[in-house]
C-alpha cells in the first residue's frame, strides 16, 4: 500500500467529523427507521412510550391486496408517482431539455441567452416562492385563466379539475433547466465540423440528430434519466401546490410517506413506507447503473 | 465535375471584413489552392463555397448554377475538414458510407461502393474498426474516402494535412496529388503551407486580409510575384527585399548603401523603391568582386543538401542559399552578387514593376 501524506491516526482525525456527521444523521436514522418499521410506534399515546414489536404488520398493511389500489393507499400512490415521474421527469424535463439544447446548439445571441436565463431562473428560485407563483398562476382567477379569457376561453380551476396535469407541467417547468444544461454541455463537446460535414454531404436535420447527435449523447441521457427519475420520485414540492389532493389525486409517494408518518404520526407505518421508497430508489439506480455499465463493456 | 465561378464575394464578421470582394474563375477539373497567412479569408471563402457561411454580397456559381444562397446539401460538394470530422460512434465503413446512406442508396450498393473506395485508398482492411483505433494517416484517408464516395461535383479541402506529423504529411501530399490526377477533380484546397500549395495545385490564389494578392500557376507565383506580399510569402526562406535608390544620370542603383552600375534593366529598376532577390539567386564570394554587396557573415546553417547563410549588409540581413552538401568555409567578410536577370522590382505601392 502506498504511504499517504498523513499518518494513519492523523488521517482518521481529519475524517472523524465527516464520519460522525454521516453516522448521526444518516446511518443512525436509517437503522432506527428500519427498526421502527417493525413496531407500532406513534408520537403520542401508549405506543409512544412503550412500542410493541409487530413483525411485518406495517408492511402487510401497506401491501394489503384488498386496499392496495384504493385512493390514499400505497399502490394508488405508486401509480400516481409513475405518471408523475414519466410525465414530468422523463418526458417533460428530459425531452424538453434535450429539445431546447439541440435547438439552441451552436447558436449565439439574444434568444439563447434569454432561454437559458429563464430556464435557470426557474430552476434556482426557492420552492416556496415558485409554489406561490404557480398557485397564483393556476388559480381560478389567476394569470393563466386571465390569459385564456382574452382569447375567449373560460379556463377551469386547474389545481382542482386537473391536479396531476398541473403538477406535471409545474415540475417540467421547474426542472427542465438541469437537463438542458447537461445536454448543452454534452453537445458543445461534439466538434462543429461533424455537423458541418453532415450538412455538406446532404443529411437532413432529423438525420443529423438521429445519426450524429443522439448516439454521442446516449451516456449523458442515461445519467440525466437516472438523476431526474430519482429527483422527481422524491420531490415534495407538489405538496405546496395541491397538498396531495384533491381527494388523493396528487398523492405521489413522497407525499404519501409524509402523510402516513408525519401527519398521522404513525411512525411505525411511516417508517415501513420510507423503507419501501428507499428500496425502490435503490432499484432504479441499480437498473440505470447496470445499463450504463453494459454499454461501457460493449463499447 | 464542374467549374466554379466567384464574383465580388464579400463576407464580414462584426467589424472585420474577412473576405473583401474577391473574383475567381476555375475551369472544370482544376485544382486550386487558397494560400495565405491565418486570418486572410481563405477558410471563409471555402466555407462560403460549401454553403456553411452565407456571403454578405457576391455570387458563387458551380457549373452554370448560381448556388450563392442554396443549402449545403443542394450544392453537391464534398468537404474534408482539418480535424477529419469522423463520427466516433460509427465504424470506418459506416463513416465512409454515410453520404450514401443519407441519400437513400440501397445497402448492397453502399457496401459495394464503400469497399471499392476503401480499397482504392488502402483502408479496405479497416472497415470494421472505429476512428479512435486508427492512426492519423488512416483517419485522414477515411475522411477522403467519405468525400470521394458520393462523387460530388466539387471537392473542398480545409487544411486536411495540417494535423499530420511531418513524415505522414509528405506521404499524404503525394497521395493527394496522385488521387487528384487519377480522379481529375475540381477542387479548392485551403492551406497556409506554401509547399503544399506549390506541390498540389494547378493554380495558387495568394490571399491577404480578405483580398486576392495574386492568382497564377505555382511557377508564375514563384518567378513573378505580383507584389511585395507574395514575394515575401512564397519561398523558403522568403525573398530578400531591399530598399533601392536610383540615380538617373549615373545609371546606378544604390542598394543597402552600396552603389553599383546598372546597364541592363535600368529603365525598369529606376522606378523601383524596393528590389527583391531570392536566396537561391545570390552567389557568395570570398574576394572583392564587381557588383558585389559587401557584408559580414552572421550565421551559417548547414541543412544537408544545402546551406543557408545569413549575411549582414548594412542594416539588412540577407539570406543566401548555397546548394551542395559541403558547407562553404567563409571568412568574416563576403561579397554577394545578385543575378541581375532574376531580380524583382517593386514600386512604392508594393506592386511589381515589369
Amino acid at each position: 500500500m502506498q504511504r499517504g501524506m498523513l499518518s494513519r491516526p492523523v488521517g482518521l482525525l481529519f475524517l472523524a467529523p465527516a464520519i460522525v456527521f454521516i453516522a448521526v444523521f444518516l446511518v443512525y436514522p436509517f437503522f432506527s427507521i428500519f427498526q421502527m418499521s417493525f413496531t407500532n410506534t406513534t408520537l403520542v399515546g401508549v405506543n409512544a412510550v412503550n412500542p410493541q414489536f409487530v413483525g411485518f404488520d406495517n408492511y402487510v398493511a401497506l401491501f394489503n391486496a384488498d386496499q392496495w389500489m384504493r385512493r390514499g393507499e400505497m399502490g394508488f400512490s405508486l401509480l400516481l408517482t409513475a405518471q408523475f415521474v414519466i410525465g414530468s421527469g422523463l418526458i417533460g424535463q428530459a425531452v424538453l431539455g434535450l429539445f431546447i439544447a439541440v435547438l439552441l446548439h451552436n447558436r449565439r445571441g439574444f434568444t439563447r441567452e434569454l432561454v437559458f436565463t429563464l430556464a435557470i431562473a426557474a430552476w434556482i428560485i426557492p420552492d416556496v416562492v415558485v409554489a406561490f407563483a404557480w398557485f397564483a398562476y393556476l388559480a381560478p382567477d389567476g394569470t393563466l385563466n386571465n390569459l385564456l379569457n382574452t382569447l375567449g376561453i373560460a379556463g377551469p380551476d386547474w389545481l382542482f379539475k386537473h391536479p396531476m396535469i398541473s403538477i406535471i407541467f409545474f415540475n417540467t417547468w421547474r426542472g427542465a433547466a438541469f437537463s438542458m444544461l447537461l445536454f448543452s454541455s454534452a453537445l458543445s463537446s461534439i466538434p462543429p465540423s461533424q455537423l458541418e460535414t453532415a450538412d455538406v454531404l446532404g443529411a437532413s436535420g432529423w438525420q443529423k440528430f438521429r445519426d450524429i447527435l443522439l448516439p454521442q449523447l446516449t451516456p449523458y441521457i442515461l445519467t440525466d434519466l437516472l438523476l431526474i427519475t430519482l429527483w422527481t420520485f422524491n420531490t415534495f414540492t407538489p405538496f405546496l401546490l395541491t397538498g396531495g389532493g384533491p381527494s388523493y389525486q396528487t398523492d405521489v409517494i413522497s407525499i404519501f410517506t409524509y402523510r402516513i408518518g408525519l401527519r398521522f404520526f404513525e411512525f411505525g407505518k411511516g417508517s415501513a413506507a420510507a423503507m419501501v421508497v428507499m428500496i425502490i430508489n435503490l432499484a432504479i439506480a441499480s437498473i440505470y447503473l447496470l445499463v450504463s455499465r453494459s454499454r461501457k463493456v460493449r463499447a | 465535375m464542374a467549374s466554379i465561378k466567384i464574383q465580388k464575394l464579400v463576407k464580414t464578421f462584426g467589424t472585420v471584413q474577412a473576405v473583401a470582394g474577391i473574383d475567381l474563375d476555375m475551369p472544370d477539373g482544376e485544382f486550386v489552392a487558397l494560400l495565405g497567412p491565418s486570418g486572410c479569408g481563405k477558410t471563409t471563402t471555402l466555407r462560403m463555397i460549401a454553403g456553411l457561411e452565407v456571403p454578405d454580397s457576391g455570387v458563387i456559381s458551380i457549373g452554370d448554377q448560381d448556388i450563392t444562397m442554396s443549402q449545403p446539401r443542394d450544392r453537391d460538394v464534398a468537404m474534408v475538414f482539418q480535424d477529419y470530422a469522423l463520427y466516433p460512434h460509427m465504424t470506418i465503413g459506416e463513416n465512409i458510407g454515410y453520404p450514401l446512406k443519407v441519400r437513400g442508396v440501397n445497402k448492397a450498393e453502399i457496401i459495394r461502393r464503400v469497399t471499392d473506395v476503401a480499397n482504392q485508398l488502402q483502408i479496405g482492411h479497416l472497415l470494421e474498426r472505429r476512428p479512435a483505433q486508427l492512426s492519423g494517416g488512416q483517419q485522414q484517408r477515411t475522411a477522403l474516402a467519405r468525400a470521394v464516395v458520393h462523387r460530388a461535383r466539387v471537392f473542398l479541402f480545409d487544411e486536411p494535412l495540417s494535423n499530420l506529423d511531418a513524415k505522414l504529411r509528405l506521404e499524404a501530399r503525394a497521395f493527394l496529388k496522385y488521387l487528384q490526377r487519377e480522379v481529375g477533380v475540381t477542387g479548392v484546397y485551403v492551406t497556409h503551407d506554401q509547399s503544399e500549395a506549390m506541390a498540389l495545385a494547378d493554380r495558387i490564389v495568394v490571399m491577404s486580409a480578405g483580398k486576392i494578392m495574386q492568382v497564377g500557376t505555382p511557377l508564375e507565383i514563384y518567378r513573378q510575384p505580383a507584389n511585395q506580399f507574395v514575394a515575401a510569402f512564397i519561398g523558403s526562406p522568403p525573398m530578400n527585399l531591399l530598399a533601392a535608390v536610383s540615380d538617373e544620370a549615373a545609371r546606378t542603383l544604390s542598394i543597402a548603401g552600396h552603389t553599383f552600375p546598372m546597364r541592363e534593366n535600368f529603365a525598369q529598376a529606376s522606378k523601383a523603391s524596393v528590389i527583391g532577390v531570392r536566396p537561391e539567386h545570390l552567389t557568395i564570394h570570398t574576394q572583392p568582386v564587381e557588383n558585389g554587396l559587401v557584408g559580414k557573415v552572421y550565421v551559417t546553417q548547414p541543412l544537408g543538401g544545402e546551406t543557408l547563410i545569413l549575411v549582414h549588409v548594412g542594416e539588412n540581413l540577407i539570406s543566401v542559399r548555397v546548394f551542395g552538401d559541403d558547407p562553404p568555409e567563409l571568412p568574416e567578410q563576403v561579397w554577394l552578387v545578385p543575378e541581375l536577370s532574376r531580380m524583382h522590382y517593386f514600386g512604392e505601392d508594393g506592386e511589381r514593376i515589369s
